[in-house]
C-alpha cells in the first residue's frame, strides 16, 4: 500500500504533522528512531519507567496521546536508512512515490511508501573542538539532557556545563535537581548578548521564569557562572579529570558541552532540495516557500530540522505542514491551519535563542592547530587549513583531500568547524563552500539486517562488459 | 586574453590531468579548465581498482603500463600520492556457467599478455583467506591492486602547478570558436591546440566542433563500509566483472563491480538504486562471508563514458587541426595516466609508445547507420 503522507521523525513537529494529516482523513505513516515519539525535548521515558513530572513531559504526553488517538501508523523504534522515489528516477521518467527502507526495531527490514514526506528530522548538536574534546567524559549538552530526561541518570558526578544557549541553564539545572554538583557553567553568551535577547524572550514569559528559576538554583548552590567564557581544554589521564577556561581550573569527571545545534539535512540532501546556508537558522537549511514545501514537489519541511526555532514553535509548523501536503495531494481541507499570536512569540523566542546559539567565528578561530575536527578520521585543524592552501576549494573536496567527513559520522559531528576552518582559510563565506552531497545511508546500517536470506543464483547479476 | 596557449585540456579528470602535465613537460604552455573540480568526477570517485581482470583484453597493454605508473606515481608526479597498493587478484566463479566464462576471459586475457593463471578454490583461499567456500575456478593475476582514488586530484594538483599548467577550476567551457577561442565563464581564452578529455560529457564537447560523437553513460554504484579488522588481502571479483572489493589499510572495504545507479549526464549521479545497491552487497557478502559483521556507511555514483564499440576514444578530431579528444576508456581509472601520456606524446609530435584509438571507426559507423 502507498501511504498518503509519510512524516519522518516524531519529535514535536513530526508527531503534529502526522497528527494534521490523519486527522484531515489521509492514510499517514510516521517513522520515528526512538522507542516512543517525543523528539528530544519532550522525550518520553522507556517503558515501564517512572519518572517525576515536568511541564516538557506535559507538553509531549499531550502531543503524544493526539497522536496516538489520530489514527497515523506509527512506527517507532526504526532506523530509515534509505531513501528512494520522489525526484529520485531515471531521466524523462515522472516523479515516483517516496520510498522510505528502514529496519524495525528488532532489526527487520521494511520498506515504506507515500505520495509526500514531510521532514521533521530536527538537528545534531554542534560541538567546536577544542584540545581533549574526545576525552572519555566529555559529552554533548544534548546527549546530557537525553541521559537525564529519559532516565535521570547523571552523566558524572562533578560537571562542567559548558556552552551557549538555553540548554546550559536546562542542563545545569537538571544536574542540581538531580543530586549531582555542577563545578561550573561556563556561557559563551556574554550577559550583554543575553539582555539583547531579552525582548524576544519576553514574549515567552513562561520561558523567562523558568530560565529566572534555573540561574535561581545555580546561584542557591554557589556554582560558578561565567559569562563570556569558553572552554580551553579538557585534560586528564585517559579519562576527564579537569576543565581549564583560561587560568581557571575546574576539577570534574564530566563535560557537558554543546554550541549550538544543526538542522539534520541528510533526508532533504539526498532528495536534492535547494539547500542555503542561513547561520541565523543553524547552518544549511532547505529552502522553504512560504507552505513549508521544500524545492521538490510533495516534500515538506518542518520544525527545527528547517532552521532551528525551538519545539515550542515546531507543532504548528508540522501542522502547516501537513496542512499544505493535503492541500497538494488534493485533499479538501474545511478549516485553515491558524497561525496565533502565542506561535508567533514561541518563534520569536526560538530565533533570539537560535541566534545564541549560531556558530561563533571567533571559537573556531581559537582551535589551537593540532587540535583534531574531525573524530572519524583523526584531522586537524591544521591538516584542514593546509588542505585549503593545497587547492581545496569546497567541502566535497575537502573530504578527497583530507577524509574530513568521510567516517561513519559523515560529518555531522565535524561538518560545522570544519567548514568554518576551510571558509576562514579561503577567505570566503560558508555557503561558497556548498553541502557535503547527501547519499544513503542515512545512518550507518549493518549488513547483516540488509542482506537477508537469499541464493546465489537470485542474485541479479546484469550482463558482463564486453571482453 | 593576454595569453595564448600552446594547447588548451578541457576536462580535468585522470586523462585531462595527466595529458596536460606530459603536455607541460615537453615544453608547452597549457591550460588546464573543469566547470568543476580537479578530479571530482568519474576520477576522484571510481573504485580505484588497479585490475587486469575487469579490464577488456585490447587494452591490457596499457593497463599493464598504467598499473606501474600508478604504484611508481610519487616518482613521476612530483611526490603526488594515491597510496597505490599492490596485491594479487583474484577472479572467482562459483558456477560452471561462470567458470566457462572465466576460463574462455582469463585465455583472451592471457594473450593481450596478462600474467593470469586458473587455480581451484582450495589454491584461491590460501591466497585470499576470506574467501568463501564453494569456489569452482578462480582467476589468479599477481599483477593488481588499488588506490584511493579520492586522493587522484590532490595528487595531480602540485605536479601540474610545477610544471607551469595553468589550472582553472570551477571554469566552464561553454563553447569553442574556431581558431581556437574557448568562451568561457572566467572570459575568453585563447589556444593553438584543444583537448577534449570531458568524460561522459565529450558528446556535448565534440559537438562543440560539429563533430557527433555518441557516449553512453554508465551509472556505476559504489558502497564502502565502515572500518572493520583485516577480512581480505587481495583484490576480488567474480567471473561476470560485476564485483569489485578491496580493503584498504585504513580497514574500510570498497564495494563496487559497475552496478546501475540512477543518473544522466545532465543531472550527474542522481540516487543509488536500492535493487543493485541488494544485489551488490549480497555478492561481496556471498563472496567474502566476513562482510556480513560490516556496517555500510556510505554509497556514492559515479559516471563512466561508453563508446559505440566500448573502445577508447583516444587521437586527432577527423576534420579539424590541432584538436584532440580522450576519453571513454573502458577501466578508465586504472589506464587513465598512460593513455595521458601517449595523447601527450602524439600532440607533441612524436610516436605514441602505443597506438592511440583514433575516432574515425565511432564517427563512420555512425554515418553508415545514417
Amino acid at each position: 500500500m502507498i501511504f498518503d503522507v509519510a512524516v519522518l521523525g516524531g519529535g514535536p513537529a513530526g508527531m503534529a504533522a502526522a497528527t494534521e494529516a490523519a486527522r484531515g482523513g489521509a492514510r499517514v505513516v510516521l517513522l520515528e528512531e526512538s522507542p516512543a515519539p517525543g523528539g528530544q525535548v519532550y522525550r518520553a521515558p522507556p517503558a515501564g519507567f517512572k519518572m517525576k513530572p515536568d511541564p516538557d513531559r506535559q507538553e509531549g504526553d499531550a502531543l503524544r496521546a493526539a497522536l496516538a488517538a489520530s489514527g497515523a501508523d506509527i512506527r517507532t523504534g526504526c532506523r530509515v536508512w534509505g531513501l528512494g522515489g520522489g525526484p529520485l528516477v531515471p531521466e524523462g521518467q515522472p516523479d515516483a512515490p517516496f520510498s522510505l527502507s528502514a529496519l524495525s526495531s528488532d532489526g527487520a527490514p521494511f520498506t515504506v511508501q507515500a505520495r509526500a514526506l514531510i521532514l521533521c528530522c530536527g538537528t545534531h548538536e554542534r560541538i567546536i573542538p577544542f584540545p581533549g574534546w574526545t576525552l572519555p567524559g566529555v559529552i554533548g549538552l544534548a546527549a546530557a539532557t537525553i541521559l537525564l530526561k529519559a532516565q535521570g541518570i547523571l552523566p558524572g558526578q562533578r560537571v562542567v556545563v559548558a556552552g551557549a544557549g538555553p540548554l546550559l541553564y536546562a542542563v545545569a539545572a537538571k544536574l542540581l535537581a538531580g543530586g549531582g554538583s555542577v563545578a561550573a557553567v561556563i556561557d559563551a553568551a556574554t550577559s550583554g548578548e543575553w539582555l539583547r535577547a531579552l525582548p524576544a524572550l519576553s514574549a515567552r514569559p513562561d520561558l523567562l521564569a523558568q530560565g529566572a528559576v534555573w540561574r535561581a538554583r545555580l546561584l542557591a548552590a554557589r556554582v560558578p557562572v561565567l559569562a563570556g567564557a569558553q572552554v580551553t581544554a579538557a585534560e586528564g589521564d585517559k579519562v576527564l579529570s579537569h576543565v581549564r577556561v583560561g587560568e581557571r581550573v575546574f576539577q570534574a569527571d564530566a563535560l557537558c558541552i554543546g554550541h549550538g545545534l544543526v538542522p539534520a539535512t541528510e533526508a532533504s540532501r539526498t532528495y536534492r532540495a535547494r539547500h542555503a546556508h542561513r547561520p541565523e537558522d543553524g547552518g544549511w537549511v532547505p529552502v522553504l516557500d512560504t507552505a513549508q514545501r521544500t524545492s521538490v514537489p510533495f516534500l515538506y519541511a518542518a520544525g527545527d530540522g528547517a532552521g532551528v526555532r525551538g519545539a515550542a514553535a515546531a507543532p504548528a509548523a508540522g501542522r502547516f505542514a501537513a496542512h499544505t501536503a493535503l492541500h497538494d495531494l488534493g485533499f479538501s481541507l474545511e478549516h485553515a491551519s491558524k497561525e496565533d499570536a502565542a506561535l508567533e512569540r514561541a518563534r520569536r523566542t526560538g530565533a533570539a535563542m537560535a541566534r545564541m546559539m549560531a556558530l561563533r567565528p571567533a571559537m573556531v578561530a581559537a582551535i589551537p592547530a593540532e587540535t583534531i575536527i574531525c573524530r572519524c578520521e583523526g584531522v586537524t585543524r591544521s591538516e584542514i587549513e593546509k588542505a585549503a592552501a593545497a587547492g581545496a576549494n569546497t567541502i566535497n573536496q575537502l573530504k578527497h583531500f583530507t577524509r574530513c567527513g568521510m567516517g561513519p559520522c559523515q560529518g555531522r559531528m565535524c561538518g560545522e568547524a570544519a567548514g568554518a576552518l576551510l571558509a576562514a582559510a579561503r577567505g570566503v563565506g560558508v555557503a561558497e563552500l556548498g553541502f557535503a552531497t547527501g547519499r544513503i545511508p542515512l545512518r550507518p546500517v549493518p549488513m547483516a539486517s540488509i542482506l537477508g536470506d537469499f541464493d546465489y543464483a537470485d542474485i541479479p547479476v546484469p550482463a558482463p562488459a564486453p571482453i | 586574453m593576454s595569453t595564448r596557449f600552446d594547447a588548451a585540456v578541457i576536462g580535468a579528470g585522470v586523462m585531462g590531468c595527466a595529458t596536460a602535465l606530459f603536455l607541460a613537460r615537453g615544453g608547452m604552455r597549457v591550460a588546464l579548465l573543469d566547470r568543476g573540480e580537479i578530479c571530482r568526477e568519474a576520477s576522484g570517485v571510481n573504485a580505484g581498482t588497479l585490475t587486469m581482470q575487469m579490464t577488456r583484453a585490447a587494452l591490457i597493454p596499457y593497463a599493464l603500463r598504467a598499473h606501474d605508473m600508478w604504484m611508481n606515481m610519487p616518482a613521476w608526479c612530483a611526490g603526488g600520492d594515491v597510496l597505490a597498493t599492490a596485491c594479487p587478484g583474484l577472479s572467482v566463479a562459483f558456477t560452471d556457467a561462470e567458470a566457462a566464462m572465466l576460463e574462455e576471459r582469463a585465455r583472451i586475457r592471457r594473450e593481450a599478455g596478462a600474467p593470469i593463471e586458473l587455480i581451484d578454490g582450495r589454491t584461491a583461499q590460501a591466497i585470499e583467506p576470506g574467501l568463501a567456500d564453494g569456489v569452482k575456478l578462480a582467476g589468479h593475476c599477481p599483477i593488481d591492486g588499488f588506490a584511493s582514488a579520492y586522493l587522484t586530484g590532490r595528487a595531480f594538483r602540485a605536479a601540474l602547478q610545477e610544471a607551469g599548467v595553468t589550472l582553472m577550476e570551477a571554469t566552464q567551457v561553454r563553447g569553442i570558436d574556431g581558431g581556437f577561442v574557448l568562451d568561457t565563464s572566467a572570459g575568453a581564452v585563447a589556444a593553438q591546440r584543444i583537448v577534449l578529455a570531458g568524460g561522459v560529457w565529450l558528446q556535448d564537447m565534440a559537438a562543440w566542433l560539429g563533430v557527433t560523437l555518441p557516449i553512453k553513460v554508465l551509472i556505476n554504484q559504489l558502497v564502502v563500509t565502515e572500518r572493520m579488522p583485516p577480512v581480505m588481502r587481495t583484490v576480488l571479483g567474480v567471473a561476470s566483472g560485476l564485483l569489485s572489493l578491496k580493503q584498504y589499510a585504513n580497514g574500510t572495504v570498497l564495494i563496487g563491480g559497475g552496478w546501475q545507479g540512477i543518473g544522466d549526464r545532465a543531472r550527474g549521479g542522481v540516487a543509488v538504486r536500492s535493487a543493485n545497491f541488494l544485489g551488490n552487497v549480497r555478492l561481496a557478502a556471498h563472496t567474502v562471508p566476513a562482510l556480513r559483521q560490516a556496517r555500510v556507511v556510505r554509497s556514492w555514483l559515479g559516471l563512466e563514458a561508453e563508446t559505440a564499440d566500448a573502445l577508447p576514444a583516444i587521437g586527432p578530431l577527423p576534420g579539424i587541426d590541432d584538436a584532440w579528444i580522450i576519453g571513454s576508456v573502458h577501466s578508465g581509472y586504472t589506464s587513465g595516466p598512460y593513455m595521458g601520456r601517449i595523447l601527450a606524446q602524439a600532440i607533441l609530435g612524436e610516436a605514441p609508445e602505443l597506438p592511440l584509438f583514433p575516432i574515425d571507426r565511432l564517427l563512420h559507423q555512425r554515418s553508415n547507420s545514417a
